[in-house]
């Protein structure tokens, strides 16, 4: 078991927590990933590692409560428990002196991209951070963000903060003015879609981080793979990270799909337990254990 | 009793769950033999001075001494002779293909039914499993550590025989459970769960073993970094990759390699979503890709989900490439999946699926073969026949095609022989690889085969590092 030691609500549907996991922390790089398992009824849900360290045993993650896990995982509290931690899984991202890059996130994309442009930055790289969300309240780790970017633009769809603009409007801008050496986009496939057709417009390399659908991560179950120009690929051992311009989005797209309808069915029924349980007890949700008989049946 | 009178005891058959029944559900389909039953089955044995079901045996099992410590009624004496050579007796009973070893070769087999050792050898691991008779004793510690990767069969068997020797044995397991393809890939209804976790957790509690789960060698740790602490390293990370067949649209949702679909299914209990939390999406119309155990699983798996789901109409192929007699899966897997409904579509090959404008599967195009002459392996050669095109209404497809090792063990380590086809180079009698303290066996050497020679391979390593655990200087 690993302990949740501290959990932070970053804004109305983004949390993050420091895990105990001096295993995964030893190794941990930016770009890799973990598996989380909250506990024995659980799925394996990979996360981007958002921060590690290494003397302190800890990873970071950051998560958006979209669907059952997710929002199992934030009515979690420090001092909490989770079956499964694994990793880091898949490759880190190549950091080395690029010259002018932009690290391109969006919404809880953000995460991710922060130890990213960390490690450009110390690698001697000039980095221009461009990040946005809907709208004000789902924006988080502005601050953070600007300590390792040389420049940092901050754009929200409806305007509540920042420029009104979605990412790419400032990308084009910069990618007309500058220079640039190679573009990171880590957000939702859509926003990945868009920045990797503008930035082949300019003829930019472009590395995007996938989140799709996978059970082990370890290259046992393929249900994570996307088509490439050159064939399908793994993304949880041969990504996370690709070349932006090479990806099936359209085939992306569609297998993100595959699961809505029971994913709908899992967190309706977690609503549901969880009203239950605070009608019964006033207690914070936890999972009724009533439902749950008989698990090594 | 004399030969003669042991000879016209019939073949004992093994309670079956009703065929109608088991096809919505996923409880164990064989049941086990009942005491008198499996005394009786025993009495059939003919003590062969030179007995030709052990050469038969991966493992080497001493078959005739633990039959007739059975029909003698010594239960725990013949408990004692399984354990020195096999240590998942209520595993290998379930899951070898005794009929092209042990019982392929019995005697019995060349006038009439072979004796049914498969049958005896579960009775007595059940037995065990319930009495714990047989604990296995840790001897004085030898001070050397051993670092095995993998916790299925090979790494199991490979832990276990130096446990017994007094090794401090780690396994690293990179799943959050232990007992690989035992636990992910074969289901529920052929091989309890229960029974696995509790030979493996007898096993390490009786021998001191520290299983870590979460591992990913390669990532978490490497090889290289397992050397510097541990005195020898036994790699046993089986073939893990699915291989996917290079046909236009195996992207479209719908296609699934066999094991994310048994991975859902055995490991994360998919077929009791919502209650557990992963899914598994499956249609009516459902076409298994292969006829190896994988398949046969595949496809029994998908017509219980079926029936669970309340599917009236639900229909279940198999696509072979041979006929019928070439099919590779054990024999009792394929009658069982013939009796649950499966349509078997032989002589035929896949040449591209099609999906519609959202991306999902919809039909698959196959042409029919005819077997020509045998190829390199000796099989017979798939040849195609001309104009035979035809499609088949698909809403799932599910590959179990064979797999490879999988490759993420290896990072960093260019220097350990592997062949073209991503196996390590590994002695056969020893498991030796090209690189010094380090050995490997089981599927990551031969490339996907059986749980029993998994265990073989697993076991010849153990004792080749055990001696050089005792013999050879360690540290160089």
């Amino acid at each position: 078991m690993y302990t949740i030691l501290e959990k932070q609500i970053l804004n109305d549907a983004v949390k993050l927590m420091v895990i105990e996991a001096p295993h995964v922390a030893r190794k941990a790089s930016a770009g890799q990933f973990v598996i989380v398992r909250i506990d024995d009824f659980g799925e394996r849900v990979p996360l981007t590692i958002a921060d590690f360290d290494r003397n302190a045993g800890t990873v970071t993650i950051i998560f958006q409560e979209v669907g059952k896990s997710t929002k199992h995982l934030g009515a979690l509290n420090a001092g909490g428990k989770l079956a499964t931690f694994a990793g880091p899984m898949g490759h880190p991202t190549e950091i080395k002196r690029y010259g002018t890059v932009i690290c391109v996130a969006g919404g809880v994309g953000i995460a991710p991209v922060y130890p990213i442009a960390k490690a450009l930055k110390e690698a001697g790289n000039n980095v221009i951070s461009i990040i946005g969300a809907r709208n004000k309240g789902l924006l988080f780790w502005e601050e953070r963000i600007r300590t390792v970017s040389d420049e940092l633009i901050v754009c929200t769809d409806d305007g509540s903060y920042g420029r009104k603009a979605v990412v790419t409007e400032p990308l084009k801008e910069i990618l007309s003015a500058k220079n640039i050496s190679h573009v990171w986009a880590i957000g939702p496939a859509i926003m990945m879609k868009f920045v990797s057709m503008l930035t082949k417009e300019f003829n930019v390399p472009t590395v995007v981080s996938l989140n799709t659908i996978m059970i082990d991560g370890t290259g046992m179950c393929g249900g994570c793979r996307v088509l490439l120009d050159e064939g399908a690929k793994f993304v949880c051992v041969d990504g996370p990270e690709f070349d932006g311009h090479k990806i099936d989005w359209d085939s992306l797209f569609s297998r993100q799909r595959i699961y809505l309808n029971e994913e709908r069915i899992a967190s309706e029924r977690w609503e549901h337990i969880c009203n239950l349980d605070k009608a019964v007890s006033g207690d914070n949700p936890v999972r009724n254990k009533s439902l749950n008989v008989d698990k090594d049946k | 009793m004399t030969k003669q009178e042991r000879m016209k005891i019939p073949r004992q058959e093994m309670p079956l769950l009703d065929e109608l029944i088991r096809r919505g559900n996923f409880e164990e389909v064989s049941l086990g033999l009942p005491e008198a039953l499996a005394v009786k089955e025993a009495e059939r044995c003919l003590q062969c001075k030179k007995p030709k079901c052990v050469e038969g045996c991966p493992v080497g099992v001493l078959i005739p001494q633990f039959i007739k410590a059975l029909r003698e009624g010594d239960i725990n004496e013949s408990i004692r002779v399984m354990k020195i050579k096999n240590n998942l007796p209520a595993v290998c009973g379930r899951v070898c293909p005794q009929e092209n070893q042990c019982e392929g070769n019995c005697i019995l087999g060349k006038t009439g039914e072979p004796l049914a050792i498969g049958r005896l050898e579960r009775y007595i691991g059940d037995y065990e499993l319930r009495r714990r008779t047989c604990p296995m004793v840790k001897p004085h510690d030898t001070g050397k550590k051993v670092a095995v990767v993998g916790s299925g069969p090979a790494g199991i068997a490979c832990a276990v025989d130096l446990g017994r020797e007094g090794h401090k044995v780690t396994i690293f397991e990179s799943l959050h459970s232990a007992g690989g393809v035992l636990i992910y890939g074969i289901p529920e209804f052929r091989l309890p769960k229960p029974v696995v976790h509790s030979e493996i957790d007898y096993a390490v509690q009786c021998l001191g073993i520290e299983i870590k789960t979460d591992h990913i060698i390669g990532r978490t740790i490497t090889l290289d970094e397992l050397l510097e602490e541990y005195d020898a390293i036994f790699i046993g990370t089986g073939a893990g990759l699915p291989n996917f067949m290079k046909i236009p649209g195996i992207n479209y949702s719908g296609v699934m390699s066999a094991n994310e679909f048994l991975t859902r299914i055995n490991l994360m209990k998919a077929y009791r979503f919502p209650e557990y939390d992963t899914p598994v999406r499956i249609g009516g119309r459902i076409a298994v890709i292969g006829a190896g155990n994988v398949a046969m699983d595949s496809a029994r798996c998908a017509v219980r989900l079926q029936k669970s789901m309340g599917m009236k109409s639900g229909e279940v192929h198999v696509i072979y490439r041979r006929s019928c007699d070439e099919v590779p899966a054990r024999l009792e897997e394929f009658h069982h999946a013939e009796e649950e409904g499966i349509i078997f579509d032989f002589l035929t090959i896949p040449v591209e699926i099609f999906g519609d404008i959202d991306g999902n599967v919809t039909e698959i195009k196959c042409i029919r073969i005819k077997l020509g002459d045998a190829d390199a392996s000796g099989r017979k050669k798939p040849v195609p026949l001309a104009n035979s095109e035809f499609t088949i209404d698909v809403d799932t497809v599910i590959m179990a095609l064979g797999t490879s090792p999988n490759p993420v063990v290896f990072t960093n380590n260019a220097n350990l022989r592997r062949t073209n086809k991503g196996t390590v180079v590994a002695d056969n009698e020893t498991g030796r690889t090209s690189r010094e303290r380090l050995w490997a066996g089981g599927d990551v050497v031969t490339g996907s085969a059986t749980v029993i020679s998994a265990m073989g391979a697993g076991k010849r390593a153990a004792a080749d590092i055990n001696r050089f655990l005792r013999e050879g200087d360690v540290k160089k």
